[in-house]
């Protein structure tokens, strides 16, 4: 009787158009989140691993060395060479050894500005490239969810960029007999460091 | 079942009923001309190939920078009102990101196109990206207005970045604005890459 009395068309109808009112719908409208944070983390990124700034450093110093045109044509080429990395990790292609290629990449950058090694543009803008692809493949493609993909860049390229104008400006005192000597010591740090990383990433 | 019982919960649920939020412009409380120039300003990618285009133009001397600025504010603003009456509906975020990409790419390696040519660029970007903008305010049902406070922020970024690297002759300024250049391949190279993987 009482389930009878539970199952009448009319309370059936109200119980389903009460449960039709309350049903949740998807909200559109929304107050922009995440961009700042996207931005922030992204430029926070490059600065947080010790690996990739040095090696980001070294590009600069490196640059500093060579003096022109390698000193602006380095840091052009890193950032796209760089993102092409990030493209090929996003896309799915993978990358044998990145942490392995990226430790590698400080101790070939330091032992060339501690030798004060002088390559041909094409093959200095070459070796730069190269590295710059384990960079990318490993350091763009970590977004938090949530966040903003294009600020994420942004902010990534930017941290990247200035990392190599800190190297060029420190390079700036390879004018100087003392300056050239302190140079090439900053190479031998940034050599140690990155066999540092290297014997941090094979063992 | 009584005909007056039923009216009356039919009748209160229809007004509780929950409607969906439409998505609306960002709100700067000084009325849609100023949301429409806050909504540019708030739209990363729109802003980076603007701020290319513009560089570009204005790497190529001042006939160029005359020529972009006009031809892709002129672009937008018709683009855009395109765009308003109707809307494009299909998703064109790649050929956004590719159109900046591409501009990026030409002034880092600092190319010597005609000031034609560059002021042709200009359009195609200001057409694209207005018919793009349009349709996104026609979506939140904004203002005409809005559409104005957008193309003249257009033209105010266009002509203060253009104007900025015109007298620009000091190799290292110019060096810097080709370092930008490739900032904005950069950026464009990840984007494809986040596009691809359906974040973005």
């Amino acid at each position: 009787m009482k389930v009878e009395r539970c199952l009448h068309p009319g309370r059936v109808l109200l119980a389903t158009l009460v449960l039709a009112s309350v049903w949740p719908l998807l909200a559109w409208g929304h107050v922009e989140s995440g961009q700042a944070g996207g931005f922030l983390s992204g430029l926070s990124h490059p600065v947080s691993g010790l690996d990739h700034v040095i090696a980001m450093v070294a590009v600069g110093l490196w640059g500093a060395q060579l003096g022109m045109p390698a000193l602006w044509v380095l840091p052009v080429a890193f950032p796209m060479m760089m993102a092409f990395g990030g493209m090929l990790g996003l896309v799915g292609i993978p990358l044998p050894g990145v942490e392995a290629g990226i430790a590698v990449s400080a101790v070939v950058l330091g032992a060339l500005v501690l030798g004060q090694v002088r390559l041909p543009l094409v093959a200095a803008v070459g070796v730069v490239a190269l590295f710059a692809v384990f960079h990318g493949h490993a350091h763009g493609t970590e977004l938090t969810p949530g966040q903003n993909a294009m600020l994420y860049s942004l902010g990534f390229v930017i941290a990247t960029g200035l990392l190599h104008a800190t190297g060029i400006a420190t390079g700036l005192i390879n004018r100087w007999d003392l300056g050239r000597q302190a140079l090439r010591g900053a190479g031998a740090l940034v050599m140690v460091g990155g066999l540092y990383f290297l014997w941090s990433a094979v063992r | 079942m009584k005909r007056s019982n039923i009216v009356a919960p039919v009748a209160a649920v229809l007004l509780a009923a929950p409607a969906a939020a439409q998505a609306h412009l960002v709100n700067s409380g000084l009325g849609p001309f100023y949301d429409g120039a806050l909504h540019l300003l708030l739209s990363p990618g729109d802003l980076l190939g603007l701020v290319a285009a513009a560089l570009l133009a204005g790497l190529r001397g001042a006939r160029a920078g005359r020529l972009t600025v006009t031809a892709l504010t002129i672009s937008w603003l018709l683009a855009g009102m395109i765009g308003m009456r109707l809307p494009v509906t299909p998703d064109l975020t790649w050929l956004s990101v590719l159109s900046f990409l591409i501009l990026g790419v030409l002034v880092a390696f600092d190319t010597r196109l005609s000031p034609l040519a560059v002021a042709a660029l200009g359009a195609l970007y200001g057409a694209l990206h207005g018919l793009l903008n349009g349709s996104a305010l026609a979506a939140m049902r904004a203002a005409p207005s809005a559409l104005l406070g957008s193309v003249l922020t257009v033209l105010v970024i266009a002509l203060l970045t253009a104007a900025a690297v015109v007298p620009v002759r000091v190799l290292w300024a110019r060096v810097a604005v080709r370092v930008a250049g490739s900032w904005i391949v950069a950026v464009g190279m990840l984007m494809l890459g986040w596009l691809a993987q359906g974040v973005a």
